[in-house]
């Protein structure tokens, strides 16, 4: 269930993306972080007690909102913007 | 002389913006280098794209000043050089490297004005890393930026001015707020009477939007001492304790702060002596009123410098612009300078009576159980410090670093290093200033293993 409640941009363009080879949809605008928790309630598994998290301070400080795009690579979402066809994926596995 | 002038700004916020302001008009070309993707800072923040929304939606009473800010910003756009989404990663004599789209470059500068904010300075409890648990700061851009509420109901505890704004432009927006939880007693708010005269427009502009909360039926709590988040995956209520007395409330989201922090690696990184800020519980770099550190050439303004507000940002910003024009030999508008002084005075006056209005929280230190987690990067609890400091003699903040791992990861001590101090202070019973203050690395924040140095192959 999403973690954050949209209460503007509604009409905005729709944005389409994956999410755990999901296909989702979110809005001309978002951040990454936006778009992943209007859907869902979790980015990332805490590395070392494995509990979720989904960001925290939401202007890059905390690290906090780390996930995967694309071919494995890390981005922090509250200060990516979201792209059309982005292939996201929360991290679930221990830190490498 | 001012062909040789190369002046760097970090950050394009209030006080970057006015710096770099005051510099055009001298006929310089500043650098301004921002991580967000377009100008304002966290305060007078941008959306990425246009909506149905007015800024007077966003920004309510100080829609003028972000504004002008913006405007500003556009009208100097093509007499600077201007690198968003980018960050400064470490600064060394006259150059600082710079990372943006997946690549690094040095770049060097005459002068360099810090700009750099702050973040919130923020207090572990039980719970605070559940999902739906998000700064102030954080729940604010939520709204703001990206027209989102942190959750259906939602409860916004902790002390500051911040706490308070936050919640009324929830409920502007049609959020829902469950309450209003200030860590502070009701009695701390008497303090802002004193502010009436001085600062009239932010004191009753406080008071409405305590009053407005309140009218449209929010819980307003004074004196509450957290104890726990509820909920295993994902917040589903809030506890705690009030004159003695426990509460619960269901709730989905918990927006917190207790003020804020400043954000001072790159000045450390510089070289600039530090000294102890009893108001802001931190230590900050030493500057003179023109924001003038101890590094030659090397200026720091607004909340990076010492936590003052918005309004003194801007003031601060522009001071700072003027003094890299007096201390470059160029002349000077010294009536401005004048009254940007005597306002920037008045201001640091008023924040003695907003920190009695909103005090930080001097009980959490000694009344955080040891299971709670300290440091949320490496897991680190409460207990794990305490334990550290007494039974192996820590006393300073990198030993308790280097023992506990305390500050080490991604986010480099910035949510956990005020917490820590309070709690290696708190565990000898030594002030606060004693247990020193984190060691800045570069670079200031992770970057990506790929990135290419300028002059490389990618």
């Amino acid at each position: 269930m999403a973690l954050l409640k949209r209460l503007a941009r509604h009409k905005l363009p729709p944005v389409t993306f994956t999410l755990n080879g999901k296909a989702c949809s979110g809005r001309a605008g978002d951040t990454v972080l936006t778009a992943i928790l209007a859907e869902t309630d979790r980015l990332r598994l805490s590395d070392f007690s494995r509990t979720p998290r989904a960001g925290f301070c939401q202007m890059g400080a905390c690290q906090d909102c780390w996930v995967l795009a694309g071919d494995g690579e890390r981005i922090r979402a509250c200060s990516t913007a979201l792209e059309a066809g982005m292939n996201l994926r929360t991290i679930a596995e221990p830190r490498s | 002389m001012s062909d040789a002038l190369r002046p760097l700004i970090v950050g394009a916020g209030p006080t970057g913006i006015r710096a770099a302001q005051t510099l055009v008009d001298a006929g310089i070309r500043p650098i301004v280098v921002d991580e967000a993707a377009a100008g304002g800072g966290q305060i007078y923040r941008q959306r990425l794209v246009p909506d149905e929304r007015t800024p007077r939606d966003l920004y309510g009473s100080e829609t003028g000043k972000a504004t002008a800010l913006h405007e500003t910003f556009a009208r100097i756009r093509d007499r600077i050089d201007y690198l968003p989404q980018a960050l400064v990663w470490n600064v060394q004599g006259k150059a600082a490297d710079v990372a943006a789209g997946g690549r690094t470059r040095r770049l060097n500068f005459s002068h360099l004005i810090l700009a750099t904010g702050a973040t919130d300075r923020v207090l572990p409890f039980r719970g605070w890393t559940t999902p739906g648990v998000f700064t102030l700061g954080g729940a604010q851009i939520a709204l703001k930026s990206q027209g989102c509420a942190i959750g259906e109901r939602v409860v916004f505890l902790g002390s500051g001015p911040l706490l308070y704004l936050v919640a009324w432009q929830y409920v502007k927006a049609g959020a829902r707020v469950a309450a209003v939880l200030d860590t502070a007693p009701f009695s701390s708010k008497l303090h802002l009477l004193r502010g009436l005269l001085s600062q009239p427009g932010v004191v009753l502009r406080g008071f409405r939007y305590a009053a407005e909360l309140m009218a449209r039926g929010v819980p307003v709590h004074f004196g509450v001492e957290p104890d726990q988040i509820e909920g295993e995956t994902r917040v589903t209520g809030m506890i705690w304790r009030e004159r003695g007395k426990e509460h619960r409330l269901a709730c989905d989201a918990v927006g917190y702060g207790f003020a804020l922090r400043s954000e001072t690696q790159l000045a450390d990184l510089a070289g600039c002596r530090f000294v102890f800020d009893g108001r802001d519980r931190a230590w900050r770099p030493e500057r003179d009123l023109a924001g003038r550190t101890s590094v030659s050439g090397l200026y720091i303004a607004g909340d990076g410098a010492g936590i003052a507000g918005a309004d003194a940002a801007e003031l601060a910003g522009e001071r700072a612009g003027f003094a890299v024009l007096e201390d470059a030999g160029l002349t000077v508008d010294r009536a401005r300078i004048a009254v940007l002084e005597r306002k920037l005075a008045a201001i640091q006056r008023f924040r003695d009576v907003l920190e009695a209005a909103f005090p930080f929280p001097d009980k959490w230190a000694n009344s955080v159980d040891d299971d709670v987690l300290l440091c949320r990067c490496e897991e680190i609890s409460i207990g794990q410090a305490r334990t550290a400091a007494r039974e192996q003699e820590v006393r300073e903040l990198n030993r308790l670093k280097a023992l506990t791992r305390v500050g080490m990861g991604r986010c480099q001590g910035r949510m956990c290093a005020s917490a820590a101090a309070e709690i290696l202070a708190a565990a000898h019973g030594q002030p606060l200033e004693a247990v020193g203050r984190l060691r800045a690395q570069p670079p200031i924040k992770p970057l990506p293993l790929g990135i290419a140095a300028d002059g490389e192959a990618a």
